[in-house]
């Protein structure tokens, strides 16, 4: 779930507040959103995939955590706008969509179909 | 605040992939077309949070021939022949215009053409929503479809709905009306999915149109346990294990997945995908980032170290029931209302079978795509006026409640889940547990149309309660009939396919649900 925006970094653009599908983000007093509906957040990564300052950090746990996690630490470990940067969306980025060829998969009947090795079933 | 009162003769619902290409395909068409989401065209419904591999075959005789028949066994001879090679056309057409009007960046491979086989979420959806607007196409993002509107003669007229953002009604009377809602997943949190609640097959309902394949609802995906992201295709590679570190037997991602839910009403099961070498794991991580969010963010090495995981409910969005169509057109039994994607039944390409990916995409741009076509020549022959018409609002439960009281929708939600997401009830389904269940619903929905209610930007929370009771009584109703098991629906006290019970069973009803065999109308060119 939506956990983290982050007030150093949000520079107000109300990206998050028009894209996310669940209309979790309030526009706050001050500019920078309210995270006014955590409960209905579907986990879909979809705000951090638009924010253009990675301000945003949703944990992939779809309940709230009892804490919000530490920013910094996030920060350091690389994860704020991690989905984004791999994505490949922000400038002077490649697509991600550009390089995504998968691993052969096996199709639904549980063969691994021959000569695919190209197949890009994303599931 | 007054409402807000629009004119087109086009009316979009949903804007998925499926209403994305209709809207778009309707404006080519020359209408003047009005597309509603109930959150953002470009982020939300299935599509776009988790990207989709597309049936996407070169127009050579023999690779077709291939593709339709590997799948018509596993969807158990339900699937239609003429429809599959219509859809294998138009999707290789729009993935095509992808390419060139879209300049969707797909990989490029070593002979140097383009791979077009697979589409991640957030860039095709943003791509469709440009082609959108450069079409003219007028979008209402937040602002859900609560109920069509009908004429007096009982033709869809347009829908009326509420801004979320502005907390403000909305109506918009058209010409024709596309239903691309999406399928129902039952708010169960899998990716993408908790705007997709059924509400276009109530709306249909309503209006007096009729579901079909109900009984191929049961789609549960693997997830990383207490998260979102039901992406399954990589669990290809994975050993699933119980707790002491022992192999769980027979357990896989596509035939084994019902030893998994099993196992998971006693015990917990782990996973590791550990079958997978340097240069496969190096491919899935450019091909689904997301796939890997939960891993690094809770610092797993899915590849070395054992991690717990789950099933999620995708009720529809993965498995295939739907609005029956009645044309190649999309066409439903109600004038002027057409069904498109996950919203419609996808019996005519999958059968009772989807789940690992490739025919739902397909079908959502094809179906989506003839939608439109259709829905703006529906209000063409309809002529000018046709959005002028008297129209009144078809809506019941949880809009026009028959009593007084007033019921929290969150009520109705909870108490739906509890028939809905348990394995032992919908998944591994067995008429003893089906039959008390499908009562219970019969009793929710009761009480629900007499006291489900809620207020301004609530309402269309209420409406969403609404249509998965109605869709949860259909889905039962369906699977009761069919007494036998085909495609995804596996009966533990019928566990064989009965030849007798070849055909598609229709379903319907509100307050009366009811089912009906479908026989006679399926083209296949193999027998069960
Ligand atoms: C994790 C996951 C992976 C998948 N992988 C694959 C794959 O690899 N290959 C494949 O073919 N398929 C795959 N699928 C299935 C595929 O995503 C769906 O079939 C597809 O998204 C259907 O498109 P749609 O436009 O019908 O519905 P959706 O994309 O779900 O869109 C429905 C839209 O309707 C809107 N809506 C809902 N209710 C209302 C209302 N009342 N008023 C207005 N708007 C409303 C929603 O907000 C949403 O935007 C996958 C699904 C999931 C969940
Ligand atoms: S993860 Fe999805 S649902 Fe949650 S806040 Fe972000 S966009 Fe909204
Ligand atoms: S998208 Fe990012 S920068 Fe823009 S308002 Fe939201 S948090 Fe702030």
């Amino acid at each position: 779930m939506i956990e983290i925006v982050s007030r150093g970094r949000c520079i107000a653009c109300d990206k998050c507040v028009e894209v996310c599908p669940t209309g979790v983000f309030d526009h706050g007093p001050d500019g920078v959103p309210l995270i006014a509906r955590q409960s209905d957040c579907q986990t879909c990564f979809m705000c951090e995939a638009y924010c253009p300052a990675d301000a945003l950090f949703v944990a992939p746990r779809a309940h709230p955590l009892p804490e919000p996690p530490d920013e910094a630490d996030l920060a350091e470990r690389g994860l704020l706008g991690s989905y984004r940067r791999q994505i490949g969306w922000g400038h002077g980025r490649t697509p991600g969509a550009l390089l995504a060829v998968g691993p052969p998969l096996p199709d639904a009947g549980g063969a691994v179909p021959a000569a695919s090795p190209a197949d890009v079933i994303i599931s | 605040m007054t409402e807000l009162d629009l004119t087109a003769d086009v009316l979009v619902a949903g804007g998925g992939p499926a209403g994305a290409w209709a809207a778009i395909k309707a404006a080519e068409a020359g209408a003047d077309v009005i597309l509603v989401d109930k959150g953002y065209l470009g982020t939300s419904g299935a599509t776009a949070a988790a990207g989709t591999g597309v049936w996407y075959v070169r127009p050579e005789p023999a690779a077709r021939e291939r593709a339709m028949a590997s799948r018509e066994g596993l969807g158990g001879y339900l699937a239609d022949r003429e429809w599959m090679a219509r859809v294998l056309d138009q999707t290789y057409a729009n993935m095509n215009e992808l390419a060139e009007v879209s300049r969707y960046p797909f990989p490029v491979g070593e002979d140097g053409a383009q791979i077009r086989r697979g589409l991640q979420g957030p860039e095709y959806m943003r791509r469709m929503r440009v082609r959108a607007r450069r079409a003219g196409v007028r979008i209402l993002d937040h602002s859900p479809v609560t109920e069509l509107l009908v004429d007096p003669d009982g033709a869809v007229a347009g829908a009326a709905g509420h801004r979320r953002r502005h907390d403000r009604a909305y109506r918009v009377r058209a010409g024709a009306v596309v239903l691309a809602t999406g399928g129902c997943a039952f708010l169960s949190k899998a990716l993408g999915c908790d705007v997709n609640t059924g509400d276009g097959a109530l709306f249909a309902a309503e209006a007096g149109a009729e579901m079909s394949g109900m009984e191929f609802s049961n789609a549960y995906a693997i997830a990383p346990e207490f998260t979102s992201v039901t992406k399954t295709a990589f669990y290809s590679y994975a050993t699933f294990y119980h707790e002491d570190g022992s192999v769980l037997e027979g357990a896989g991602s596509t035939r084994g997945r019902s030893v998994i839910a099993r196992a998971l009403l006693s015990e917990r099961v782990f996973c590791r995908i550990d079958r997978a070498d340097e240069e496969v794991r190096r491919a899935m991580r450019l091909a689904q980032p997301n796939f890997f969010l939960p891993f690094d963010r809770q610092g797993i090495d899915p590849f070395a170290e054992l991690f717990p995981v789950t099933l999620l409910a995708e009720g529809t969005v993965r498995g295939t029931g739907g609005i029956r169509l009645t044309g190649f057109d999309c066409s439903t039994s109600v004038p002027g209302l057409y069904a498109a994607g996950d919203a419609a039944t996808r019996e005519p390409i999958c059968g009772g079978f989807t789940g690992g990916g490739s025919h739902n995409a397909a079908w959502a741009m094809s179906s989506g795509t003839w939608a439109g076509q259709a829905a703006a020549r529906h209000a063409r022959a309809l002529g000018a006026g046709s959005a002028r018409r008297p129209a009144r609002g078809a809506g019941g439960a949880g809009l026009r409640p028959s009593a007084g009281a007033r019921q929290p929708y969150r009520e109705v939600v909870e108490a739906v889940q509890r028939e809905v997401l348990p394995y032992e009830k919908n998944y591994l389904r067995h008429g003893a547990r089906l039959a008390p269940a499908l009562a219970a619903l019969d009793q929710i929905w009761a009480q629900a149309r007499r006291a489900l209610h809620a207020d301004g930007a609530e309402v269309a929370r209420a409406r969403s309660a609404a249509a998965m009771a109605a869709h949860a009584r259909w889905m039962y109703a369906s699977a009761l009939t069919r007494t036998e098991s085909r495609g995804m629906h596996k009966r533990e006290d019928f566990p064989r396919q009965d030849p007798g019970q070849h055909y598609r069973i229709v379903s319907g009803g509100l307050d009366e649900v009811w089912t009906a065999p479908e026989p006679g109308l399926i083209s296949v060119a193999a027998a069960s």
